[in-house]
């Protein structure tokens, strides 16, 4: 038992730090960022980038992924997202857009980086042995409280600064905010690049466990969203909710259903459309939007 | 100068360019090879290491002045369609080769893919190399696949026994993704263990190929206590972190699989843990290679970059199609002649030292010469190489 809740702690941390940034995009400017997968992949690509090509240390590569990643965010969302909403006002025409990108970041990673999976070398080694009740590699545990870190630095952050109030107002509702003198569009700009940080610094901190390979953005969008409608789209401590959700249900399946093949996600999915059949807007979504 | 020059200047440049291209072209006719295969998505590794080593050799050929048949000498062109790992868009990439009056392809990579494009290449007259394992595809009254590598169900018994003998092997636990190929190389490696009378004691865990945390997933395989874990089917991909994994979990036993890997890709991603780790390699290592392998994984490199060790198995297919071709050039245009060939086939392997040939085999497994005869080279990962643990022949 305590090994399922540590595992599912430790995933629930790194999925509620991929939600966080989706969940962000969203509610700033309704847009699904169907990229934001891919994004992960690129963060992760750059910090194997700087630390096993260049022999940089890690937390350089940790920086480079968080400030590539949010220059690339920024520049997406003003050079594309915010031309198309200001000209569209159907929601397919974002997402369409968020589609596209995926599938040009698809392939500017294989141009770039190759289609091999990439590592960097373990940041710690060793393994925490509780009596074999919990066995966590020293590394998981490190990178596990630097997810929850980040996830604290981040409701700080929205909390207590004037971008974060500013971009809380915007989510609130938009014509109010810019009424109230907020400047939308460098917000939303703001918004986007720190939502695009936060999958490259997941991207960045998972590539010395998981590795990155150019297919892994697909599969962590689909994740994203799913923890984004468990938790309540656009809502911040709803992504994390769905996070830790999903994560433990995750651990909680993969050790009990083990006997059964693999259907730990099939019942996920399962539980997911009846949850969302009684409960639409997610636990902490309103149901107005 | 202005713009108009410099645009007027720029299309000139590009005409004659094009034209000289042209004429180099000319030189020589052209054999189109196809190649159907996945080059992007999670799988990308495995297509795209076949398809540039088709590239490379290519290159290799057409720079040599192309390769000669029946007195002419022709320049090699590869045609690549991406299948993503769809059946669907497997078919359509076969579809294309007809199209274009291919009748070789090598690919698709894997078993649905393999499966959905044959009826399309028989229709077509097309002779298609497969990595792929079912083993319909290569039994009468199918007869225009060609497995293009050592099958699980062949390499899996050769590696139990091996490490039975040697290394007092009993108990054994397969782990695989939840997908065709894995499933059903799990599936021939439990039927192979027991043959042999190995104890499974676990073969039910299957993972999915995004995981990106495998500790809860072998947690209950590893409390199993086998003396070998087999990943079946794992992707290059999956192979480092399950290795780092299991062994994080204190697994102390052997680990193998039956898929081809890449040393790098295990070197980065598991370091020292990945050693020890048996996989199934081609002809590069160091005892095997050949002066003509190493000149390939040399111009492989400067082309791409990268090698990749996945290409020591899939150098050999166009090897096999130019080679069988030249024996019998009536097979130029009309796949029959090729499958006459087919019986008697013999030529040198210049990819490995000594006296090693090229020639099908299949009979044992499908009841007719449907495979390319490649060595079955069983590798051990020691300190970021390969090491060729032991060598077997196939059929």
């Amino acid at each position: 038992m305590e090994q399922i809740i540590a595992n599912g702690l430790y995933l629930g941390a790194q999925y509620a730090l991929i939600a966080l940034g989706l969940t962000l995009i969203f509610s700033l400017m309704n847009v699904l960022n169907f990229a934001h997968g891919q994004m992960y992949v690129l963060g992760g690509f750059v910090t194997y980038t700087v630390v096993s090509q260049f022999g940089l240390p890690f937390i350089v590569g940790l920086l480079a992924s968080a400030a590539i990643l949010a220059a690339v965010g920024a520049a997406i969302e003003k050079f594309l997202f915010a031309p198309v909403i200001k000209k569209s006002k159907r929601e397919e025409s974002t997402m369409l857009l968020a589609a596209g990108i995926a599938f040009f970041l698809d392939a500017v990673i294989l141009l770039v980086f190759g289609e091999k999976q990439r590592g960097v070398p373990k940041i710690l080694n060793g393994v925490l042995n509780w009596d074999f009740r919990i066995i966590m590699p020293y590394d998981r545990i490190l990178i596990g409280v630097l997810a929850i870190a980040m996830i604290a630095g981040f409701i700080l952050f929205m909390q207590y600064t004037k971008a974060g109030r500013a971009m809380r107002a915007l989510a609130q509702d938009r014509m109010a905010a810019e009424l109230m003198g907020v400047d939308v569009k460098r917000y939303s700009m703001i918004g986007f690049a720190l939502g695009a940080m936060l999958a490259g610094l997941v991207g960045g901190l998972l590539v010395t466990i998981t590795g990155i390979n150019l297919g892994m953005g697909g599969p962590t969008s689909i994740k994203a969203f799913m923890m984004i409608m468990i938790g309540g789209a656009g809502v911040i401590s709803g992504a994390i909710a769905g996070g830790f959700i999903l994560g433990m249900m995750e651990s909680i399946g993969l050790t009990l259903l083990a006997a059964y093949g693999d259907i730990t996600y099939l019942v996920i999915f399962a539980s997911l459309m009846i949850f969302l059949a009684i409960r639409p807007q997610g636990l902490m979504g309103k149901p107005w939007g | 100068m202005n713009r108009r020059s410099l645009l007027k200047s720029t299309a000139l440049a590009a005409v004659a360019s094009l034209s000289f291209l042209g004429m180099a072209h000319a030189e020589n006719p052209v054999l189109k090879i196809g190649f159907v295969g996945v080059t992007s998505g999670p799988a990308a590794a495995w297509g795209i290491s076949n398809q540039r080593s088709m590239e490379t050799r290519a290159a290799w050929l057409n720079e040599l002045g192309g390769y000669e048949i029946d007195g002419t000498m022709y320049d090699i062109e590869i045609v690549a369609f991406d299948d993503q790992k769809d059946p669907k868009r497997a078919i359509a990439g076969m579809e294309k080769m007809a199209q274009d009056g291919i009748h070789y392809v090598v690919g698709p990579n894997v078993d649905d893919g393999a499966a959905a494009v044959r009826p399309v290449a028989e229709q077509n007259g097309i002779m298609y190399f497969p990595y792929a394992f079912p083993k319909e595809l290569y039994t009468a009254p199918a007869s225009n696949a060609v497995l293009g590598m050592v099958a699980n169900y062949q390499s899996g018994p050769a590696i139990y026994k091996y490490l039975m003998e040697n290394n007092g092997v009993k108990k054994v636990a397969f782990v695989a993704a939840n997908e065709s190929d894995p499933l059903s190389q799990r599936d021939g490696g439990v039927e192979a263990a027991k043959a042999l009378g190995m104890e499974v004691v676990s073969d039910s865990v299957t993972y999915q190929v995004d995981t990106t945390d495998f500790t809860p997933v072998l947690l209950p395989v590893i409390q199993t206590q086998p003396d070998l874990l087999v990943l079946s089917g794992v992707s290059p991909a999956n192979a480092p972190q399950l290795i780092r994994s299991a062994r994080e979990l204190g697994y102390e036993g052997l680990i193998s699989t039956e898929t081809a890997q890449d040393a790098t890709v295990l070197q980065e991603g598991a370091g020292e843990l990945a050693n020890g780790f048996i996989s199934v390699g081609g002809a590069s290592t160091p005892e095997l290679a050949s002066d003509a392998m190493r000149e390939f994984v040399d111009r492989y490199t400067k082309m791409f970059g990268e090698y990749n060790d996945e290409s020591n198995t899939k150098v050999y297919a166009l090897e096999y199609i130019l080679e069988t071709i030249k024996a019998n050039p009536a097979a130029m245009t009309d796949v029959e002649e090729f499958k006459k060939a087919m019986d008697t086939f013999e030529a040198p392997n210049p990819y490995m030292v000594g006296d090693a040939k090229l020639s099908y085999v299949g009979s044992t497994s499908f009841g007719q010469k449907r495979q390319v005869s490649v060595p079955l080279v069983v590798n051990v990962f020691k300190d970021g190489a390969f090491e060729t643990l032991f060598v077997a022949q196939v059929d």
